[in-house]
Order: structure tokens, then C-alpha cells, then sequence
């Protein structure tokens, strides 16, 4: 009985592997690389939209995703992974063209394309509307607990992130780019700015900053804003609605001296197999109903009037979600910097997070530790061994 | 001295078991939130169930996890066997080759992998990286594993066994599947086990060799811009209760034998007399 168990487990799993590993379905599966919680997936009683184009095309999806634009930039540059669409955001797609990694799109094959609001065409890092849609875009923010923060709503800006009063209290952004863009922003610089001297200015208020700042967070920001364990936050106005639901205190403002857009946008890479279906899938996700579903979902915003439309009627989170043009205007998107400016960025960044001499006195004591532990083990040993022999 | 013990075997089992319990707790939590308790529910179970892409990704992470222990164990058994039975020299040499890759950091490892499936694939067009590369990867590191838990049972055997079965007339097969097997299984099964939860749970190497097919450590990883969603927490629990059931039955199982085999010991002593 054992013994027969045995086998057609073991038959099993050699079956499923051989069929796992050779079947191939006849219909055509298209690889779609996401961020993460970015789409309607059908469990917030919403519709599945990947089933959805399935079940009109007969295209499967194969839906993956990823955490960050630079996570994105190292899969499609390491090679062998084949993605028909990608959604990046704004810089990447820019480094993208630069580095010839995008395929022209046809828009023939993608009459949604009309229902993208005019604000949302010719940006910068497509000027031309060339390689890329756009899916969503958001603009950063502060989040603030309105029990604890005493500056009236329209005082808040940048500053309040320095101010000493709320020491302990503030977090800051964990990536480079957002970071430095807030304090460029703060000293009345270009958030793409290449000038070294600008750089080493927002760096050393990074600095000045740091003791103020409780932890640099990327997701914990809604754990931490949401029990009050801090009050102010930088963060995308996209995940207000996730935020205040949790704790209605909690308020959101878009500083008046500028901030940060950014707009994600659907693209092909170059090595994608089936560009066509692409584009059909594409075009899907630009249908007002799809983009409708994503978008209530997702909670950023959409890049289609007739959908800003048909939300603004029914969710209250929409004034976060859709600033007035005038705070728009203010607000910068993020362009690829050139690699040398790039690799300043990140260096300086680095200093910032943890520190410079610090850093390598613990080095050395670890080292030092070491040594002096294999010595005394070293010297023990022997003088135990001498007088063994005696 | 009694209750210093006591204390201290409550708070080890306190830092083994207080994760398991939060996230176990938080997967009823009505909220979306890590901190805030928002009432019981089980919504998330129910969505996890709708969840194509945590579902796919976990039975992606299963038929590797499992496709690769098994290879690895079979390799890994046999190249203990052929480890045992080398020349001293030799057989250190080659241990040591073997421990390497568990030495060696992983992201050393993960890439140096990606590079290789990589090259194969753009010179031949074998080896697109997909669910074919991870499962090989994913033997690979959990190879040494397999080697290392299998080797001290084979050590402690004595070989003439192994030569009194085959002048009782085994062949080489029936003197390895009959005397040796049986006495080197529970090594045999602790670097399957080893293997199954290394591959379940690694990252790093399958981040590298994945191409466009995603596990359940990358899935979760990219949720955290927005918030890892509960259902992973409700994922994670199913998990560990059938592991924690599994781990049961299997003791109970043992438990019984025992009791079986001490009663006919008991009987053949009462013939004896």
C-alpha cells in the first residue's frame, strides 16, 4: 500500500513537471510587467482585468511585477527576459529612449488613445508621443496628522519637513531621487538639476535634516502615519484614500512652492514577441471602463478626463487625487539624468542614509575584533598545549 | 534554578512563535493596516482565493520548490555515495567543492547564474530563463544541502553491510535500495526538507534567473510600495497550518510504530519465557 502511494506520488510530480515544462498552450501569452497592486485584480469585488482581455481576445497574460523603475531597468538590461508591456514611470522611460530599448508604438492600433486628456500628451520624456501611454500619474505630497501638526493647512510646505518642533517625528522618502527632488525643491531648484553645487547644497540640507527624521520608509509610511507613531510624511497622493481610512486625523497637502509628478506610462521594449497584441492590450487598458476599474482600484489618478469625471462624482478622496491646475503647474516631472549626475545622486544619497566616518570606524572595529580574538584563541591554545607536554 | 529554566524556555519559544501569531492575528484584521485592529474578518481569505496573481505565483513557487528538492536529493544522495567511497585525498578535495556554493554569497551566486543561462540562451536559444532555469538553479543551491545531511549517515553506516548483502546475492541496486537506503533515509529526507523550505523561501537567486515568470517571495516583495496586502497573510497561515498538521500526523504516526513495535517486543519476550 505504502509502497504504491509512493509511486504515484512520486508519478505525479514527474507528470506535472514534464507538463508544466513542455506543454505550451495554442493561444498567444503576452508578459505584462506591473508595479506591484497596480492593477484591478478582481478582488476588491471589482473586475479582473487581465481575465477580462483574456476572455475578449483569447491573449493570455502573464502578469508579473516589480517593486522599483530601477528594478525594472536592470531586468529589461540583464537580458533574457522578453516583456511585451512594461509600465514605468516618467525618468525611466526617458533612459529607456536614450538607451534605444523602446519600440515605436503604432497608433493606429490604439484608438483609445483619444481619450487621453491633452495635459497628459507631449511630456517631456516623450515629446514627440511616440513610445508611451500613459496609465496613471500622482503628484507627491505631504501627509500630516492634523492632532499634532498646528501650522494652519495653507502654511504647510517643504520647511515644516526641517522644522525642529517635530523632531522624531518625520519621515522621509527611501530613494534617492524623491529625496533629493524635495530638498532641490525646498531651495528653489529644478528637481532635475545637473549643477554639482545644487546637488551638494540639497545634500547638506539632507544632512541638517537627518537628525530631525525618524526613518527613511517607503511602505511603512502607512503603518507609522496610521498609529501616529509619526506625523509628518512626504508621500504619493495616490495612497491618500489608503491612508486616511485608517486614521481620518491624518490630512494631505500639496506644498504651493512645487512638488514632484509623475505620470507611469504603458511602453513596448524592444525584444517583445508579439508587439501587435501589445498594442491591442494597451489600448484595453485605455478603454474608459477598464481604466475606470483600474483606477478605483489603484486610487492614483487617471489621465482621462472622462474618467476624472465620472469619479469626482462619487469619492470624496478626489480632491487629493486631481489638484487644481495651478498646483499642477507648479509641479515638476522627473527626467533621466545624465549617468555621471546619476551616480553623484546616489553616492551623496548613500552619505546620507548612513553616514560617512562612522561607517568606517565600525568597519575597522569589527576587523580589529576579529584579529584579536583569533590572537588570544591562538595564544591559549598553545599555552595549553605547552603545558600538556610538561 | 527551576524557574530560570522555565523562564527561559517561555521566552524562547516567545521570539521562535510571536511572528507566526502576529501575522496569523493580522490576517482577520478587517483593516489594511500592519498596526490598526479594524475588527475580525475573513475577507482576505476569500480574496486570496479570487487573487490570480498570488495564486499563480504560489503554485509557481510550489512545482519548483518541489521539482527542485527532488532532483537535488537524488543527486545530492548519489554524489554522497560516490563521496564516501572515493580515496582520502580526493574525497576532501571534493567536499569541499561541494560546501563551496553554500559558502559563496548569494547574490554572487544569483547573478553568476543569470549570466550563464543568459549566454546559453543567446548562442543556442536553449534555456529562455523562465520556470525551466529557476528549477535548475534552484537544484543547485540546494544540492550542498543534500550532500551535507546525507554524508554523516553514510559515515556512520559500516560499510560491510553493504558487502555482506552482496555476498548474500544483491546485486549493486538491490544492495543499495535494500541495506543502505534504509539506513541513511532520515538524512535522506532532512536535506529534502532543507531543500524544499530553501527553495520556498529564496529570493535572491530566483530574482536573477527568473525571466518572466514570478515566485511568491517576488510577488510579495513588490507589494511593498503601496502595502503588502493580508492576503499574504492569510496565504501564509493556510501554509502553516498544513505544515503545522502535516508535523502532526507525522508524529502521531511515529508515536504509534513505536508503541506497535514495544508491545511485540514485549510479546516475544512472554514466548521466550
Amino acid at each position: 500500500m505504502k509502497k504504491i502511494l509512493k509511486r504515484i506520488i512520486l508519478l505525479s510530480i514527474f507528470v506535472s513537471t514534464i507538463s508544466t515544462v513542455i506543454a505550451k498552450d495554442d493561444n498567444i501569452t503576452i508578459n505584462v510587467y506591473n508595479w506591484g497592486e497596480y492593477i484591478s485584480n478582481g478582488s476588491d469585488g471589482g473586475l479582473n482585468v487581465n481575465a477580462q482581455f483574456t476572455k475578449e481576445t483569447g491573449i493570455n497574460v502573464n502578469y508579473t511585477t516589480f517593486q522599483t523603475n530601477e528594478e525594472l531597468f536592470a531586468k529589461l538590461s540583464g537580458g533574457g527576459a522578453n516583456y511585451d508591456v512594461i509600465i514605468p514611470s516618467d525618468y525611466t522611460i526617458s533612459k529607456l529612449i536614450e538607451n534605444d530599448m523602446l519600440h515605436k508604438l503604432d497608433f493606429n492600433n490604439i484608438p483609445n488613445y483619444n481619450f487621453i486628456d491633452n495635459n497628459f500628451r507631449n511630456l517631456e520624456y516623450d515629446s514627440k508621443n511616440e513610445y508611451a501611454v500613459p496609465y496613471t500619474w500622482g503628484v507627491v505630497g505631504i501627509y500630516y496628522n492634523k492632532k499634532y501638526v498646528n501650522e494652519r493647512e495653507e502654511d504647510i510646505d517643504w520647511n515644516i519637513l526641517w522644522n525642529k518642533k517635530y523632531s522624531g517625528k518625520i519621515l522621509m522618502f527611501d530613494n534617492a531621487r524623491d529625496s533629493f527632488g524635495i530638498s532641490l525643491i525646498r531651495l528653489g531648484k529644478s528637481i532635475n538639476s545637473t549643477n554639482e553645487d545644487d546637488l551638494h547644497k540639497a545634500y547638506q540640507e539632507l544632512i541638517d535634516q537627518k537628525p530631525l527624521v525618524q526613518s527613511y520608509v517607503m511602505d511603512q509610511i502607512f503603518d507609522k502615519i496610521g498609529n501616529s507613531e509619526a506625523v509628518l510624511a512626504p508621500y504619493y497622493s495616490g495612497d491618500a484614500a489608503l491612508i486616511m481610512k485608517n486614521n481620518p486625523d491624518i490630512g494631505f497637502v500639496i506644498p504651493k512652492n512645487g512638488s514632484i509628478k509623475f505620470v507611469d506610462s504603458m511602453c513596448i521594449p524592444k525584444g517583445a514577441k508579439y508587439k501587435e497584441e501589445a498594442e491591442k492590450y494597451i489600448n484595453f487598458m485605455c478603454r474608459t471602463d477598464i481604466a475606470l476599474e483600474n483606477i478605483s482600484y489603484i486610487g492614483y489618478s487617471s489621465p482621462q478626463r472622462e474618467v476624472m469625471d465620472i469619479l469626482s462624482k462619487d469619492n470624496s478622496y478626489n480632491k487629493f487625487s486631481y489638484p487644481d491646475d495651478d498646483t499642477i503647474k507648479n509641479c515638476e516631472i522627473f527626467l533621466n539624468l545624465p549617468s555621471e549626475v546619476n551616480i553623484l545622486l546616489n553616492s551623496l544619497w548613500i552619505e546620507v542614509k548612513i553616514g560617512t566616518d562612522s561607517n568606517w570606524i565600525l568597519f575597522l572595529a569589527t576587523i580589529l575584533g576579529f584579529i584579536i580574538l583569533y590572537i588570544s584563541v591562538y595564544i591559549y591554545k598553545k599555552r595549553k598545549n605547552k603545558l600538556f607536554y610538561k | 534554578m527551576k524557574l530560570f529554566s522555565k523562564i527561559y524556555q517561555f521566552l524562547f519559544f516567545l521570539f521562535l512563535y510571536s511572528p507566526i501569531a502576529i501575522l496569523i492575528i493580522y490576517s482577520f484584521n478587517d483593516s489594511k493596516s500592519r498596526v490598526i485592529w479594524g475588527g475580525f474578518t475573513f475577507k482576505w481569505y476569500i480574496k486570496l482565493i479570487n487573487n490570480s496573481e498570488i495564486l499563480s505565483a504560489f503554485s509557481n513557487t510550489i512545482i519548483i520548490a518541489v521539482v527542485s528538492s527532488v532532483i537535488a536529493t537524488v543527486l545530492g544522495t548519489l554524489a554522497a555515495v560516490g563521496i564516501v567511497n572515493t580515496k582520502s585525498i580526493f574525497k576532501k578535495v571534493l567536499i569541499n567543492i561541494t560546501n563551496l556554493p553554500m559558502l559563496n554569497p548569494e547574490i554572487v551566486t544569483g547573478i553568476s547564474m543569470m549570466l550563464l543561462f543568459v549566454f546559453i540562451y543567446s548562442k543556442t536559444g536553449f534555456l529562455k530563463p523562465g520556470l525551466l532555469t529557476l528549477i535548475l538553479s534552484h537544484s543547485t543551491f540546494c544540492l550542498p544541502y543534500v550532500v551535507l545531511s546525507v554524508l554523516p549517515k553514510l559515515r556512520q553506516m559500516d560499510s560491510s553491510i553493504y558487502e555482506a548483502a552482496q555476498d548474500l546475492g544483491c546485486n549493486h541496486f538491490q544492495a543499495f535500495f535494500k541495506v543502505v537506503m534504509p539506513q541513511i533515509t532520515s538524512g535522506v529526507v532532512t536535506g529534502f526538507m532543507m531543500s524544499f523550505t530553501m527553495s520556498i523561501d529564496d529570493f535572491l537567486i530566483s530574482y536573477f534567473t527568473s525571466g518572466t515568470v514570478q515566485t511568491l517571495p517576488l510577488t510579495i516583495y513588490s507589494m511593498t510600495r503601496r502595502i503588502i496586502s493580508p492576503e499574504i497573510n492569510a496565504l501564509s497561515t493556510v501554509l502553516f497550518v498544513i505544515m503545522f498538521t502535516l508535523v502532526i500526523i507525522i508524529n502521531i504516526r511515529k508515536g504509534r510504530e513505536r508503541v506497535k513495535k514495544s508491545n511485540q517486543h514485549i510479546l516475544s519476550q512472554f514466548i521466550k519465557i
